[in-house]
């Protein structure tokens, strides 16, 4: 049982994780229909940008996170203002190529300054271990969750509340519409690329903290939003949230119940995802498109 | 430079070089083709072979998502097969080098329509979504199989007895010169096929169903069974160029079918032209020599600027990147296409239009 309650709060915890990618990546999409290839590099400038404050420059890590914060914020509306703007009307390949090629990009800076080797990440989050139901659990995992469910929430609020978000929400549901109302759909963009690049670079602080700070892991995170936004539907925020902790929750027993030398765990969500798409394309909670010639 | 040329004959119409000068322009490229190993070193000769590879990697590629629209993320997935179907069958069936090369294409197609049923219902966005987990997918299994994480070494490939490593015609010989004419062998079919197929029935019907799946389907395009023939065709193809690979390489190693790979050829067809047969060569000669030209110079450089050679893999990726977003804002139609425009300026010249 107890290995079940550990398992159980992994998967929450990489589920959390997830979902806090995936939410950024149902924005861009949302906002303006692109599929975002960047995401996990998004992540790894987040980690690196904190841990080069942190241990080479020498700042508190508060500070450091928030300079990795203003850091993503600033990457996000260069990327919209360079590499997305000339592409609206482009194909979808076209789309998919760019967030690609500005993929590559991101790694080969991040890679030329700190290296693919992995390196112990100062972690701020205390890590003692915690002693649930017989379960033993280091607390930064709880934390990485509540924060999770905090950042979760927050967005939430923020776009059924603020004038942003409801602007957002209304750029989504029909562009010319929102364009006629005096929304500029073009402010709309940067801000959706800004708060996806700070909610990317906020999981892959948390992923640095709870494990290691590794180029490849970090990295391979950006691939797991795939299955997991597909799940929820590519164009839907609470499918994102609980596409993630399905997700994280299924890798996580998948990966605890089944010999090691499978290595199921990280197949599966593939398996997962070509079984949605053949069953349900638009996944749990995305929404319908018709389409006519 | 093409007037005074009258088609008198339906024939002569519709042939694949129709003018004089597009006859010439065929014949010095095939002349150079045959004349390069005897002028090229055996670096050279590499990069040939890489390019040729690479070629009809791109050509694979570019039936089905250039001409048939569905976005294939799941290349290196389809060359694994066509490479370990070729390095499994030579190691352990022992059989010959030739007789794997049609195998593994005809596997690699059965492979690649099988991924393909997905695209019944999927289209744009999901389908690269759904075609990404195939190559998710091919990537487990070879590396759970018994065939593991480690190469695949396959043996030098023997004609009369003799391995090709040590035959030689006079100062000519080695791998690379004797693959090379393996190599263009198969581009040059590769080419003839795909041109064609595009005049064909079937090849129409790709295009229709590129420009718009459902009004192709009110025409009477049955889009199910021409997008798998779509999905077989480029996988047949993309299994030749992985059993050339295995083949030529003498090593299969699953490293080299990533996703990156995939990435790759999505960039040679962007950067070639999508749609283009002879776009995906124009690109794959491009991003074979770009990476090989930026590490010549990094190491020509690294003399006079001390830490250059450390940084070249870096500069190589971000090129890589930059080259991709630059084709995409400034030119989203390829090589291709500049050579098409440069060929009407002098066909105009000295009109403007």
């Amino acid at each position: 049982m107890d290995k079940f309650i550990q398992l159980t709060l992994t998967g929450l915890t990489n589920g959390a994780i997830f979902a806090l990618v995936a939410l950024g990546f149902v924005l861009i999409y949302k906002a303006s229909d692109v599929i975002n290839f960047a995401q996990g590099d998004f992540l790894l400038v987040g980690a690196y940008i904190t841990y080069g404050m942190i241990v080479q420059v020498g700042l508190p890590w508060s500070v450091s996170v928030l300079l990795a914060i203003v850091a993503a914020v600033v990457l996000g509306v260069v990327v919209e203002r360079l590499f997305l703007r000339p592409m609206i009307g482009e194909p979808i390949i076209s789309v998919i190529m760019v967030t690609i090629g500005l993929s590559s990009l991101l790694r080969s800076i991040v890679t030329s300054i700190w290296g693919t080797i992995g390196r112990q990440f100062p972690a701020f989050l205390p890590s003692q271990p915690l002693n649930i139901a017989g379960a033993v659990v280091p607390a930064d995992r709880f934390i990485a969750i509540g924060m999770a469910v905090v950042l979760l929430i927050v967005f939430t609020l923020f776009f059924r509340y603020s004038r942003e978000g409801i602007a957002m929400r209304a750029t989504a549901d029909d562009q010319q519409a929102a364009l006629s109302m005096g929304i500029s759909v073009k402010r709309i963009f940067a801000i959706a690329w800004s708060i996806a690049a700070v909610t990317a670079a906020l999981a892959g602080i948390i992923v640095a903290n709870i494990t290691e700070l590794s180029f490849f892991a970090i990295s391979a995170i950006g691939l797991h939003v795939f299955p997991v936004v597909i799940l929820g539907g590519l164009d839907s925020i609470p499918g994102a949230i609980i596409g993630g902790l399905i997700i994280g929750l299924l890798e996580s027993y998948v990966g605890g119940y089944t010999p090691s030398t499978l290595a199921l765990r990280t197949v599966f969500p593939f398996i997962v995802l070509i079984i949605i798409l053949m069953i349900k394309p638009y996944g749990l909670f995305g929404e319908i498109r018709i389409e006519r010639v | 430079m093409e007037s005074g040329i009258f088609h008198t004959t339906y024939e002569s119409d519709m042939a694949l070089r129709r003018t004089p000068i597009m006859r010439w322009r065929i014949i010095l490229a095939v002349a150079f083709t045959v004349i390069f190993p005897f002028i090229g070193n055996s670096y050279t000769l590499t990069l040939a072979d890489q390019i040729g590879i690479a070629a009809i990697g791109a050509i694979g590629l570019n039936i089905l998502t250039g001409f048939t629209g569905q976005i294939s993320l799941g290349q290196g997935g389809f060359m694994a097969i066509g490479a370990y179907t070729a390095g499994v069958l030579t190691t352990m069936v022992g059989m010959p080098w030739w007789l794997t090369i049609p195998i593994a294409c005809v596997v690699t197609a059965l492979v690649g329509a099988f991924f393909g049923i997905p695209s019944l219902r999927l289209k744009g966005l999901y389908l690269a979504i759904a075609t990404l987990a195939a190559q998710q997918i091919i990537q487990w299994a070879i590396v759970r199989s018994p065939l593991g994480t480690d190469a695949l070494v396959v043996p030098p490939i023997k004609v009369f007895g003799q391995s090709l490593n040590r035959l030689r015609i006079g100062s000519f010989g080695g791998i690379d010169f004797w693959f090379y004419w393996v190599i263009y062998f198969f581009l040059a079919l590769t080419i003839l096929f795909a041109v064609n197929l595009f005049r064909t029935k079937i090849g129409r019907a790709f295009i229709a169903i590129r420009d718009q799946d459902i009004a192709a389907e009110v025409m009477g395009v049955n889009l199910f069974r021409y997008k798998l023939m779509s999905f077989a065709t480029s996988s047949f193809i993309v299994g030749l160029s992985g059993a050339l690979l295995a083949q030529y390489r003498g090593i299969v190693n699953y490293e080299r079918f990533t996703i990156d790979a995939s990435i790759f050829y999505l960039a040679v067809i962007i950067i070639g032209g999508l749609g283009s047969v002879s776009g995906s060569v124009y690109g794959a000669i491009f991003m074979v020599l770009l990476p090989a030209t930026l590490s010549n110079l990094g190491q020509s450089l690294s003399g006079s600027v001390p830490g250059l050679a450390r940084l070249i893999p870096f500069v190589q990726q971000a090129v890589f990147g930059i080259t991709i977003i630059l084709f995409l804002i400034l030119e989203p139609e390829g090589l291709a296409k500049i050579w098409r425009d440069i060929k009407d300026y002098f066909r105009l010249w000295p009109f403007s239009y």
